[in-house]
């Protein structure tokens, strides 16, 4: 067992967390205050190569490890998750989801420019009635023989607006139930689709999330990612992936707000002496500090597992359920140190309280990830 | 033409010092390492300039006196986008034994443009540069702030009192620069990353030379004064306080 980082592994998280600092810091705020979309950053994330950071240079790809995109997730969601989510949109959900399961055409077509970080990919699973019950889509989409007649609505889609490329979830035979569900591969500029007003959320304001509606689009079949059916086991597989880099969001965004805390502590002074002396607030530190090594722990241990071609969907489910459940404590834990400072906005500690609870909502809930992760081991 | 950049590997600016051996020695305990930042803004501006004249520039190499720890300096400097490194494996302590090491390797292959930052932000010697323009027998610059290739002309501007100087120069020549030779230094992105693996870093091991300095001790600044905070409609207090105790009024 080697605990070690490479030289590359720790390039990376330095170079993500510069971008981080130097980037999105200014104006994260601002920009969560008044839900404006990070364009110009994403622009340069980019460039930077973290938007496909996984994926085979050959497709444009960085050609990076798992342990390297934790690592990258934790340093930018250590400041900004708005911008974290939609590189773990990208990265987990639609390119690696073209990239293993997709045909050559489709990686041609859409995965060399979203691997590029050319075009920004949405996923489109959750429904106004389907959210942890991913099953029971209702979105149609209808097998006209050389192409599917697309209709119905997903909700909660991060990147509605600024992805060019959609990985859609719908119904075709609705009879089959689960096994009836397909994968398809959406221009978003496809006639028939709307969006709706931007979700005024709690947080990740600046996060670019929306209603989509599919109003008689057409899909050609050449877009339909595997075999007719395959889409259901395509988005477990997919969000098995996708939880690494949620988990790594919530251990990001615990960090952010643990590293507040202690330099606030050792600022702050009352009853005559920094507050870092006080034994509330020692052990405070203490116990955050525990649950964020163990968080990374099993972030870690996730990515490790993938990157070894080993199973590691339960290892993904124990990580999000946990990081996203400390990332709630620490954050709380945060704000309760900085006092009346941590409650202003000023501080960052009451955003990244808000930005940790969603890690404890989206992309299956922390109750979804015990239903993962218990079923593992009632099973037999 | 071919650029060299000469980069030093310091500790990251935060890092808390502290000092070992009697102060003696400085504590490197748990410390990050760094490319020294006027290094790091020299090496940005000679990427600038190959990208800009992509036929003109043939290399960028990178060269740095230190010990196996500072490969993963040097492994940043390819990351960022030079295409080559050399270390010169010894401790680098001494102003003049850096310098001698770096003129050795020099003289055995022509570089056109040498570029070194004024002074590395750990011991602040501010004087490789002009020791190895001496040693190399090569006109050097100091305190360049813009440095450009024009028509394949060298076009440098340095600071002087009150102003700023515009000088050409011949090749070879050194440049020692400063702020404001590239506006922010680059972080590497994730494909530079993964090929810096694979660009050569050359180890030269280093010649004899003598020492000129050696350290006797370090000590540390005088711990800032305790800062008061007076409210903002307590003006008297203020006053008060600025004259009779801090004496500035």
């Amino acid at each position: 067992m080697n605990f070690e980082f490479t030289e590359e592994h720790k390039m990376i998280q330095q170079a993500a967390k510069d971008f981080a600092e130097r980037e999105l810091l200014p104006d994260v705020i601002e920009r969560d205050e008044k839900q404006e979309f990070a364009a110009e950053h994403v622009k340069k994330l980019a460039e930077l190569g973290l938007i496909g950071m996984m994926t085979d240079p050959k497709y444009g790809g960085g050609g990076m490890d798992t342990i390297s995109y934790v690592l990258a997730m934790e340093e930018i969601s250590k400041i900004d998750s708005s911008v974290a989510v939609l590189l773990s949109v990208c990265n987990s959900l639609v390119i690696w989801g073209i990239e293993t399961y997709g045909t050559e055409e489709q990686k041609e077509k859409y995965l060399k420019p979203l691997a590029s970080g050319k075009k920004i990919g949405a996923f489109l699973l959750s429904e106004p009635e389907a959210g942890s019950d991913a099953t029971s889509q209702r979105t149609i989409a209808e097998d006209k023989g050389d192409y599917y007649l697309v209709n119905g609505t997903k909700n909660w889609i991060t990147n509605a607006n600024s992805a060019s490329t959609y990985v859609l979830i719908a119904q075709t035979h609705p009879d089959k139930k689960h096994k009836g569900i397909n994968a398809l591969i959406v221009d978003k500029n496809s006639q028939g689709i709307t969006l709706g007003p931007h979700e005024n959320k709690m947080g990740m304001r600046s996060s670019d999330t929306h209603s989509v509606m599919f109003n008689d689009v057409k899909v050609p079949k050449e877009n339909r990612i595997g075999e007719d059916g395959f889409g259901f086991p395509f988005a477990m597989k997919t969000l098995d992936g996708g939880r690494i880099g949620i988990a790594s969001q919530a251990l990001g965004i615990a960090q952010g707000a643990f590293e507040r805390a202690v330099k606030y502590s050792k600022e702050r002074k009352a009853f005559g002496t920094e507050i870092s002396n006080h034994q509330s607030v020692a052990f405070k530190l203490a116990e955050m500090a525990v649950k964020i090594e163990n968080a990374r722990n099993l972030c870690l241990k996730a990515a490790w597992l993938k990157d070894q071609h080993l199973p590691y969907g339960i290892a993904s489910a124990m990580a999000k359920q946990y990081a996203a459940d400390i990332a709630m404590e620490v954050t709380t834990e945060a704000v309760q140190i900085h006092g009346g400072y941590g409650y202003v906005k000023e501080y960052h500690v009451e955003r990244l309280m808000r930005e940790a609870k969603l890690t404890q909502i989206y992309e299956g809930t922390s109750e979804v990830q015990k239903i993962v992760i218990s079923r593992s081991i009632l099973k037999d | 033409m071919k650029i060299l950049v000469c980069i030093s590997n310091v500790p990251d600016t935060t890092t808390k010092i502290k000092f070992v051996n009697d102060n003696k020695d400085f504590d490197a305990t748990g410390v990050q390492w760094i490319i020294n930042p006027w290094d790091e803004l020299a090496l940005t501006r000679a990427l600038e300039i190959k990208e800009a004249n992509a036929t003109a520039i043939e290399k960028i190499t990178v060269i740095n006196v230190g010990l196996t720890a500072a490969e993963a300096t040097i492994r940043k400097a390819l990351a960022i986008g030079a295409d080559n490194g050399i270390r010169i494996n010894a401790d680098p302590k001494d102003s003049y034994f850096v310098a001698f090491q770096l003129a050795e390797v020099i003289k055995k292959e022509n570089f056109d443009i040498i570029l070194c930052g004024i002074e590395s932000c750990d011991y602040n010697g501010a004087s490789v540069g002009g020791m190895l323009a001496e040693l190399l027998d090569y006109t050097s610059v100091s305190a360049v702030s813009h440095l450009n290739l024009e028509n394949n002309q060298i076009i440098l501007k340095r600071e002087i009192d009150g102003g700023q100087e515009l000088i050409s120069v011949q090749t070879p020549f050194i440049g020692i620069v400063q702020k404001g030779i590239a506006k922010d230094a680059r972080i590497p992105n994730m494909r530079g990353i993964m090929m810096a693996k694979s660009k050569p870093l050359q180890v030269v091991e280093a010649v004899d030379s003598d020492n000129y300095t050696d350290f006797v001790g370090f000590s540390y600044p005088k711990p800032k004064a305790a800062c008061k905070k007076i409210e903002p409609e307590n003006v008297k207090e203020l006053i008060n306080l600025l004259h009779n105790e801090a004496k500035v009024l």
